[in-house]
Parts: C-alpha cells; sequence; structure tokens
C-alpha cells in the first residue's frame, strides 16, 4: 500500500474535466486508488464520486494506493496531480 | 406587447419568431419489466447510442465554439462509464423489475440532486449535465432520436431550460437567440451562447403556455430584456442595432492580429485590465498585448479571512500561465474602509479616500504584505509577471517596500522555493507622486497612472456626487499637463509609462497621448480593438 498528500493547486479546484482524465488515468491500473478529502472518500476511478467530492483549491487530498501495480500507479496519479491540478 | 427582465448572458440584439420547446423528458412511466435481463440489453444498446451521439456532438461543438467548451461531451462520455451511476440503474431494473426508461430516470434525478445539493456553484451547474444524459438515454430506449433542428428557420428559442446538448445540437445559423426560465450563467448553455455570440437571457418568468412558436420577440442582450409581439417602432429600431452590431463585429474580427501602430509608423501597447481570473479569456479574445492592471482585491473581497499564499500564489499562476507570456501586471491590494472587508478590521473612515488604504496597510501590516508578495515572486516563475504598488506618494514608501520584498526574497531562497524576480512599478495617481515623479522614476522600473484617482485629488471633485458635474471636466488641462510631466520624467530615466485609468480608453484624447509618448494604454477588453482601430488610422506627421 503507498500512500501521499497533495494540496490542489489548481484555483478551480477538481472540476468536471480533470476529474475525468483523472478517472481515465485511473482506470489504467490494476490497483485501488482512494481519494479522501476532509473525511470524506471517493475512489479515483468512479468520476461521479470523485466530482462528488467537492474538492476546491486549497485543500489536501490524500491519495492511497493499494494493488500488485502501486508502484507505478502511484507515479502515474502523482504526476497528473502535478501537472493537472 | 409584453415585456420581460431577465439574466442577459451575451449583449447582442435579435429580432425574430420565437420557437417554443417543451421538455420532452416529463412523461416517464415506471412499468413492470419481468424480463431484467432484456432491460439490461436495451439499455447497453441505449448507452452506446448514446456514444455516437455524444461523439458527434463533441466534433461539431470542437468546430464551431473550440475544444474547452467541447469538452463537456467528453465528459458526458465520462458520466456514462461511471460505475457508480451503471451499478445503481441496473439494480433497480434487477431489484425492482421496472423498465430500464424508469431506472435511468431515478437514477438520474437522484445523481442530479446530489450535485444540486452541493455548496459549489461549479458543481451545483453540473446537475444539469447529469439530468442531460440520462434524459438522452431514455429518448434513446423510447425510441425517439435527438431533437431535429434542421427544418427550422432562423428563430429565437424559448424553453424553461436548455441542456448542453440542445443548445450545441442546434444549428447556430438558424439560432437568433436563446430566452429561457431558468438557467445559470455558470450553466454550458450560458458559456456556449456568449462563445456562439448570441444574445441569450436566462431567469425569465415567463409563462411558457402563453408564448406560441411563430411569435415575433425583440430580444435585448444589452438591457436583459424580451419583448413578445414587439409594436412597428421597436421592430425597426431593433433591426437597425443588429445591423449596428452585426458590422461592429465583423470590422473588429478583421483587426484581430494586426499590431497597434499609426500610418506614420509609431506603436504603442495596448493591454487590458481586468479584475478576475475568469476575465482573462475576454483578455484573450479581444487580442490584448497583455494585462496592464490585475487587480487583486477579488481574492480579498467577499470572505471572512484572509487569502493564504497557497490560494493567491495559485490563481496568479493561472493568470500568468493562461497569458502564455504576454505581460501580466499584478496590483498589489488596494483596499480601504470603502470596501467591505470586515475581517481587516479597518475601523471608519470619514475620508476613506484619503485614508488608511493600499499600500499604506501593506507597509504598517507587513504580514499581509509579505504574503502577497511571496505568492506573487513564486507565481512570476510561469510567465511574465509584473507587479505594481498602488497610491504611492513618497520615495520612503518605495525603499520601504523594496526592503520588504528583499525580505521575502531571502527567505524563499533559504527555504529553496522557487521564485522569480519580476518587473516592479509603481502606480502614479496622487498629486505628490506626479510632483516627484523625477525621483521616483530613479527607483522603479515604471509608472502606471491612475487617472480615475488622479483626477479625483487633482480636481478635489468625488466622482459620485452629479451636483458637481458641471465642474467636472476629465480633460481638464491640469490632469493632461501631470500625465505629460509623468511621461516625461520616466522617459528621461529610461523608464516606461502607461495609463492604466478610465481615460485611456477615451478615444478623443488617443492622439493626444500618441503625441505626448506614452508607452502603454491598458482599458477594458472590449475597448483594446476599437483603439487598435483608431490608432491604425492615424498619422500624427500630419
Amino acid at each position: 500500500m503507498k500512500s501521499f498528500s497533495y494540496t490542489i493547486k489548481n484555483a478551480v479546484g477538481i472540476h468536471a474535466r480533470p476529474a475525468g482524465l483523472l478517472v481515465k488515468e485511473a482506470k489504467k491500473y490494476r490497483s485501488r486508488i482512494v481519494l479522501t478529502i476532509n473525511g470524506k472518500s471517493a475512489e479515483a476511478a468512479k468520476l461521479m464520486a470523485v466530482m462528488g467530492l467537492g474538492a476546491k483549491c486549497g485543500q489536501s487530498v490524500e491519495v492511497e494506493i493499494d494493488g500488485e501495480d502501486e508502484d507505478a500507479a502511484m507515479e502515474g496519479i502523482k504526476a497528473f496531480f502535478e501537472q493537472n491540478l | 406587447m409584453t415585456k420581460l427582465s431577465g439574466k442577459s448572458v451575451y449583449k447582442g440584439i435579435a429580432l425574430g419568431p420565437v420557437v417554443v420547446l417543451k421538455s420532452k423528458d416529463v412523461q416517464v412511466k415506471r412499468a413492470k419489466a419481468e424480463d431484467s435481463e432484456a432491460e439490461i440489453v436495451k439499455l447497453e444498446r441505449a448507452i452506446e447510442q448514446a456514444r455516437e451521439q455524444l461523439q458527434r456532438l463533441y466534433d461539431k461543438a470542437v468546430k464551431e465554439v473550440g475544444e474547452a467548451s467541447a469538452a463537456i461531451f467528453e465528459v458526458h462520455q465520462m458520466m456514462l462509464e461511471d460505475e457508480d451511476y451503471l451499478d445503481a440503474i441496473h439494480n433497480m431494473i434487477r431489484t425492482e423489475t421496472v423498465n430500464a426508461e424508469y431506472a435511468v430516470a431515478m437514477t438520474g434525478d437522484n445523481f442530479s440532486d446530489m450535485f444540486a445539493n452541493m455548496d459549489d456553484d461549479y458543481m451545483k451547474a453540473r446537475a444539469a449535465d447529469v439530468k442531460d444524459i440520462s434524459n438522452r438515454l431514455v429518448r434513446n430506449l423510447s425510441g425517439e432520436g435527438d431533437v431535429d433542428f434542421s427544418s427550422m428557420e432562423p428563430s429565437i428559442i424559448v424553453a424553461d431550460d436548455l441542456s448542453p446538448s440542445e443548445t450545441v445540437q442546434m444549428d447556430k445559423e438558424k439560432i437568433l437567440g436563446f430566452v429561457t426560465v431558468h438557467g445559470s450563467t455558470n450553466s454550458h448553455t450560458a458559456i456556449l451562447a456568449r462563445m456562439m455570440n448570441i444574445p441569450a437571457l436566462i431567469g425569465v418568468p415567463m409563462n411558457l403556455d402563453q408564448i406560441s412558436t411563430g411569435m415575433q420577440a425583440v430580444v435585448d442582450g444589452f438591457e436583459g430584456e424580451v419583448i413578445f409581439e414587439p409594436d412597428q417602432e421597436l421592430c425597426a429600431k431593433a433591426a437597425q442595432r443588429m445591423q449596428e452590431e452585426k458590422e461592429k463585429l465583423l470590422l473588429l474580427q478583421t483587426l484581430k492580429g494586426k499590431e497597434n501602430v499609426t500610418l506614420d509608423g509609431k506603436k504603442i501597447h495596448i493591454y487590458a485590465n481586468i479584475g478576475s481570473v475568469s476575465d482573462v479569456g475576454y483578455v484573450l479574445e479581444n487580442d490584448a498585448d497583455g494585462i496592464g492592471l490585475f487587480r487583486s482585491e477579488f481574492l480579498y473581497l467577499g470572505r471572512d479571512d484572509f487569502p493564504s499564499e497557497e490560494e493567491q500564489f495559485a490563481a496568479y499562476k493561472q493568470v500568468v500561465q493562461m497569458m502564455a507570456g504576454k505581460k501580466v501586471i499584478i496590483r498589489t491590494l488596494d483596499i480601504g474602509a470603502d470596501k467591505q472587508v470586515d475581517y481587516f478590521k479597518l475601523g471608519k473612515e470619514d475620508n476613506p479616500a484619503l485614508g488608511y488604504r493600499a499600500i499604506r496597510i501593506c507597509l504598517k501590516q507587513p504580514d499581509i504584505f509579505k504574503t502577497q508578495i511571496r505568492a506573487l515572486l513564486r507565481a512570476a516563475v510561469y510567465g511574465n509577471l509584473s507587479v505594481m504598488y498602488p497610491m504611492i506618494i513618497s520615495v520612503s514608501e518605495v525603499e520601504q517596500i523594496k526592503a520588504i520584498v528583499s525580505e521575502v526574497q531571502q527567505e524563499l531562497e533559504e527555504a529553496q522555493i522557487p521564485y522569480s524576480m519580476p518587473e516592479q512599478g509603481i502606480m502614479i495617481e496622487t498629486p505628490a507622486a506626479v510632483m516627484i515623479s523625477d525621483e521616483l522614476a530613479k527607483h522603479v522600473d515604471y509608472f502606471s497612472i491612475g487617472t480615475n484617482d488622479l483626477t479625483q485629488y487633482t480636481l478635489a471633485i468625488d466622482r459620485q456626487n452629479a451636483k458637481l458635474d458641471d465642474f467636472y471636466d476629465p480633460h481638464h488641462p491640469a490632469v493632461l499637463r501631470m500625465i505629460q510631466m509623468v511621461t516625461d520624467h520616466a522617459h528621461a530615466e529610461g523608464k516606461w509609462v502607461g495609463i492604466c485609468g478610465e481615460l485611456g480608453a477615451d478615444p478623443e484624447l488617443t492622439e493626444t497621448f500618441m503625441r505626448m509618448g506614452l508607452d502603454e494604454l491598458s482599458v477594458a477588453p472590449s475597448m483594446v480593438l476599437k483603439l487598435r482601430k483608431k490608432i491604425r488610422e492615424m498619422d500624427l506627421s500630419r
């Protein structure tokens, strides 16, 4: 199991487009990826749930990754956050 | 003749026959469906059909309104693939043995309600997106195809609300305007209407039963009004205005990408003034060379506490990145007792214009200032950022500012946080600054003349006081002389000078400013191309 924290820098937070792209990225991996913000959790592969988190700029998101390709997934998801959020 | 008011989404005029769209999603009947697996198969087919429809819509939207706005259809496709959404529909079909249409409609409503209940405006508007894709599936399941607009003559669409797909599906050539009872300025309908340059009104309290297809109407996006069955006079006026708008738009489109240069070769930068991140779109649309004044107050207003460094950094970074190398001049906070910022604890002042405001707050409360400076220096890495300090009256203030900036630089170095030193300039908006501008020019990289406040302080006139209108002359020679003086002093030290006040956009003064030798005018985005036209037609050698 791997995890990391990320503080959202995008002024609009996680809105529809990056959420959709995040879901696409998450689906590439077999590991289970869970995002948690302020106690609310959502699987990164579920678009509605991710959007439902209402993640805003300045908020810190905990990312937990568990599965056989967790190393690759961690790199991929971390890079995604840094480039888009 | 009936006149109704609403919120305008795009400033344009339309005159034409109305087409009333009744929403088709009302009648979904719950029916028992014993063969759940058959319903699931129907559902899968409807989803596949929807994917194809959305792809077509996406392609059409990309061509007509650009990729960023078209992206919503990609999101719709992704929503259709969402496990939670699909699982919920499958479950309902199986456990309640109901028909697919009902399961989709109910699930759609549930998810839509979830978004509608979120307290983020952007997310609230997504409720409409969920409704849209659910309606699409229901229509596909009941065998109705997409709404067919092709046989329509150019009309004004009147509806309760419009989904993004309905808005894009329509043939642009056939739509003169939109008028809806509901809708939000954040909705895709609004965004698309703006991008398609179609006059649109939302939030108009209409009774759709009293409006019929074929009725004439005028949509006035300037006044935010729709007039059904207008009289002869109104029709004539509207037609004339439509013609004028059309000509203006066409002319302006031909000026995009052209230089701000006179017939005899004199150049000037035309930048834009904005007050929020969302305005950057208008800056780019109107082809400004840069942003001459980015008012940072929006970060401080309408909240209970100071904006954090991260929040500020994110906003500044976003703007400089969007401007992709074009200059962005960000003015440090220019707040006073006349604004609503209780958490600043400024207290009541009798003369807020002459009071504890702007740079004075920053120098007396350096913690607030340093947070902003840190965010600005960090954001400067990502583009062409320039910092401007308001309300300066003395060289000593500039020296204090530089000392603070130096401290911030030191702190960032020690913490090994990436930053860049931006160009730093000051606003000349006080008579004091004008009189010592020869000295000030030695200490800063540029001046930007804030003519609004400079005129008030110089003429000793409160612009809000209508009684003084007879005494107020925006072209007062005192102000013009000051501009010339400041320009000469700046150039003597090899520094550039611009105007960011309203006077910069005054077409009667453009030639004067060109002759004075100003290097930059920063104006409202909508004025950029108008000024360009004026300058390109000017010959200063005459």
